[in-house]
């Protein structure tokens, strides 16, 4: 009976379903509710990809658009935001062990002096120093200068530092870039008289 | 009069005592009392004498009264002996923080010692309220620093407190003993550091998932040196590095240390040197349980195993951060006393957890990753006889990820675990038939949570909505009191809730239902209901209606994403004068929407509050 009528429906369905825009595996059992039952404002913005950390910015009130917004290319469901119930601490952090045992992402703390909270970058998205001193500036609106090697940086009140493995501070800069990246455990921007203190050697 | 209602407001779970009339209450119920009238004229000594007697009598016998819900109960008698409750209450509890004023409850409450309060609704944690929402600790501190002087200790759940709020708490209360944060953000480390310097007498801080900014500032250093009364120390939420020899020297001066729990940042060897230091330790988080990156570890590792096994009172274990499963058998020594394992940061395989678990027959508590799959969970099932309280989370919290945990092993744990009385159970697939087997075999539950984590997800095996089940749970488990709700379900599983769960006083629901009845369901067959939370679930304006006789005794309402308008919201609030109906949008939504976004509304004797953000509107 109830093979009859899936095929019943798949028959009146079939140019539909040949033409849907669904998310989901092709083939996979989902049940045939397509559509969330509650009902949204077509002016609120539909599906949209939950960041796993809370979301600064907005208020991260998005809701998951229906399916026939969303293109069938990606496997995976458009995450809804707080769904599943996992408070962020939690997912966050089997979410970060989980990139670091992939080796996902290679996330740091930055610090500047003076700023009052860390920001966060993956180091693994830049290849060279400069890129990385570039997104710096960026994203704390300074001017850090150029590297000169065995002098450091010249021509700003800032400096970028890294501490090590071993837990030492050292100067942005002065080993090979690969290197850097997996030794380096967090950033800070220093400033002012420490900072042009590191020019000389 | 309008005193006595903030305790019932406030009041929480438990008994409910009074009907909804008592809001009604009024001061001059006349009865036959032996009380005075005002008490703050100067009657004739004579006339007094007795009265006055019997009222130090009743003063004294009240001290012993120590639950809230006796105590309100008690202050209902009559004037004098409400009066009398409330200058014995010495601790205070506030469930919502909006719904009484500081200073209102400071008026009543003239020798309170603990305060215990309560702010943001649980959805927020979900990310599904936006930052800087309220649920300020301050007006609350600056108005107990003038009340009460001599207030010993602080309980905040879901409070926003602030590095200035930790200072002021330190330097207004000279014999300031415990500090509890439960999911409290907007303090850091410089807020600690400034708290535990000024807290002389300080027996308990506990930072329990909580959100604390790292400011870079060496707090544990702040720790007066000299001996200290340290009972509890619970840090295993603070994300960032701390001083590990100031932490072995302070728990070397703490010999009154029982509890404590450990950062990611400690490693497994200065565990090590922690335990050797605090053999009493009855409740421990062991930190990353891993070692630290330092090279050259590998020649002298300690005897772990050896170091536990010292630690004879321990009962409560938790922490394995980052672990390595090669260190679990250290362990071992303490597992036949455990009463409570947290491993639900521990993404460990059957395989590991097997020899472990097996030797724990006393386990109460026991919170796990379902990378322990179904085998795991049998395994708990065989051993763990005395299982009051299980919670299973996912390593991997999306919807479409495979679940290594099922039916199946809800269907082993009801089966092994007779005395559970609660459940967290987050999973993929789930069937009626599992979840009715738990009700019939676990009669003791109380909390009955259960998440299914792919939307409107059915009966894996039958294809059915999960209906049946949840109206297993709630027509066998005669002492439910909390349930939460997934899977496919239809207004009928609301129907069964209103039928059977007479004493559910929280509810949370998302992606449930078909229409208004499922609501009114609910809310017409559920006395005792006090928190509910709905979240996408197609109920609307004529269902909210259907509440409105029972509102004033619920601590709050939420509903986001439903089908409400900004109308029915606002009859709701023309309707019923005492309760604060927030309708919260999120940032870039335009205004004029007529569909509400969230709807966030609770009891309150304050009237609409005036810390509200821009992007609440009180109707």
């Amino acid at each position: 009976m109830v093979a009859m009528e899936r095929r019943v429906n798949y028959e009146n369905d079939l140019n539909l379903k040949a033409t849907e825009l669904r998310l989901g595996l092709p083939g996979s059992d989902e049940p045939e509710r397509q559509s969330t039952p509650s009902i949204r404002n077509n002016k609120r913005t539909s599906s949209e990809i939950s960041e796993e950390l809370r979301s600064k910015s907005s208020s991260g009130v998005k809701q998951a658009g229906n399916d026939d917004h969303q293109d069938d290319a990606p496997p995976t469901k458009a995450q809804v935001v707080g769904w599943p119930p996992i408070r962020s601490y939690r997912k966050n952090y089997l979410q970060n062990k989980k990139n670091e045992a992939e080796g996902a992402g290679m996330y740091v703390k930055v610090s500047v002096d003076g700023a009052p909270y860390l920001r966060k970058i993956d180091l693994k998205i830049y290849r060279s120093y400069p890129e990385l001193l570039k997104a710096l500036e960026n994203m704390f609106k300074l001017t850090i200068g150029a590297y000169i090697e065995r002098k450091g940086y010249n021509g700003s009140d800032y400096a970028p530092t890294y501490e090590d493995k071993d837990g030492d501070w050292m100067l942005v800069g002065d080993i090979p870039w690969e290197m850097f990246i997996s030794s380096c455990k967090r950033l800070r921007i220093i400033q002012g008289s420490e900072a042009r203190g590191l020019g000389y050697v | 009069m309008r005193h006595n209602e903030a305790e019932q407001m406030s009041e929480d779970d438990g008994r409910q005592q009074s009907p909804p009339s008592d809001l009604e209450f009024t001061s001059n119920k006349a009865r036959n009392c032996i009380a005075t009238g005002s008490g703050s004229g100067h009657p004739e000594l004579q006339s007094q004498y007795p009265d006055q007697v019997l009222e130090n009598v009743l003063e004294n016998v009240l001290h012993f009264l120590i639950s809230r819900q006796d105590r309100n109960a008690a202050s209902l008698v009559c004037k004098a002996w409400y009066r009398v409750e409330a200058l014995t209450r010495s601790e205070l509890f506030i469930g919502n923080c909006y719904s009484v004023a500081p200073g209102r409850a400071t008026a009543r409450f003239t020798r309170v010692r603990a305060l215990h309060l309560k702010g943001k609704p649980r959805f927020a944690d979900f990310n599904l309220m936006p930052l800087n929402w309220g649920a300020h600790f301050n007006p609350w501190v600056l108005a107990m620093a003038k009340a009460y002087p001599w207030l010993e200790k602080v309980y905040l759940k879901r409070m926003f407190v602030t590095d200035y709020d930790l200072g002021t708490l330190a330097e207004s209360f000279s014999g300031f003993k415990e500090l509890v944060l439960v999911c409290c953000d907007g303090f850091g480390t410089s807020g600690l550091s400034i708290f535990v310097t000024k807290c002389r007498q300080l027996r308990v801080l506990d930072l329990i998932e909580s959100e604390v900014t790292d400011d870079e500032t060496d707090w544990i250093s702040s720790f007066p040196d000299g001996e200290s009364h340290l009972e509890s120390l619970i840090f295993d939420c603070v994300e960032c590095p701390i001083n590990f020899d100031a932490l072995e020297r302070l728990v070397a001066r703490s010999p009154s240390l029982k509890k404590l729990r450990l950062n990611r940042y400690v490693s497994i060897g200065q565990l090590y040197r922690l335990l050797t230091r605090a053999p009493q330790l009855t409740h421990l988080g062991t930190g990353s349980f891993s070692p630290s990156e330092v090279a050259g570890q590998a020649d002298q590792e300690p005897d772990y195993a050896t170091a536990f096994a010292a630690c004879r009172s321990l009962v409560c274990l938790s922490g394995f951060r980052e672990i390595i499963p090669d260190y679990l058998h250290a362990i071992y020594p303490v597992c036949a006393n455990l009463t409570s394992l947290n491993f639900s940061y521990a993404n460990i395989t059957a395989e590991q957890l097997k020899p472990i678990i097996s030797n724990c027959p006393k386990l109460q508590v026991f919170w796990v990753l379902d990378s322990i799959c179904d085998e795991g969970l049998q395994a708990v099932a065989a051993t763990c006889k005395e299982l009051r309280e299980l919670r299973v989370f996912p390593v991997d919290a999306r919807e479409d990820s495979d679940g290594p945990v099922s039916e199946v092993g809800l269907q082993a744990i009801s089966e092994g675990c007779r005395k559970l009385q609660s459940i967290l159970y987050f999973c993929q697939r789930m069937t009626n038939a599992a979840v009715v087997a738990m009700s019939e075999n676990c009669p003791d539950l109380v909390v009955f949570r259960l998440c299914i984590m792919g939307r409107h997800r059915p009966d894996s095996v039958t294809g059915e909505p999960m209906d049946d089940g949840f109206g297993a749970i709630v027509m066998n488990c005669k002492k439910l009191t909390r349930l939460a709700v997934s899977g496919l379900l239809t207004d009928k599983a609301f129907d069964y809730i209103g039928k059977y769960g007479k004493l559910v006083r929280t509810l949370s629901v998302a992606f449930a239902g078909n229409s208004d009845m499922g609501l009114k369901y609910v809310l017409e067959g559920c006395p005792q209901l006090q928190k509910l939370e709905i979240r996408d679930s197609p109920f609307g304006d004529a269902a909210l209606r259907s509440g409105l006789h029972h509102y004033y005794n619920m601590r709050f309402l939420w509903m986001s994403s439903c089908k409400l308008t900004h109308q029915g919201c606002r009859e709701i609030a023309r309707a019923m004068p005492r309760l604060v109906v927030e309708v919260i949008r999120s940032a870039d939504e335009e205004e004029m929407d007529d569909l509400v976004q969230t709807l966030y509304m609770y009891r309150s004797l304050e009237g609409p509050r005036l810390d509200a953000p821009k992007f609440v509107t009180i109707l």
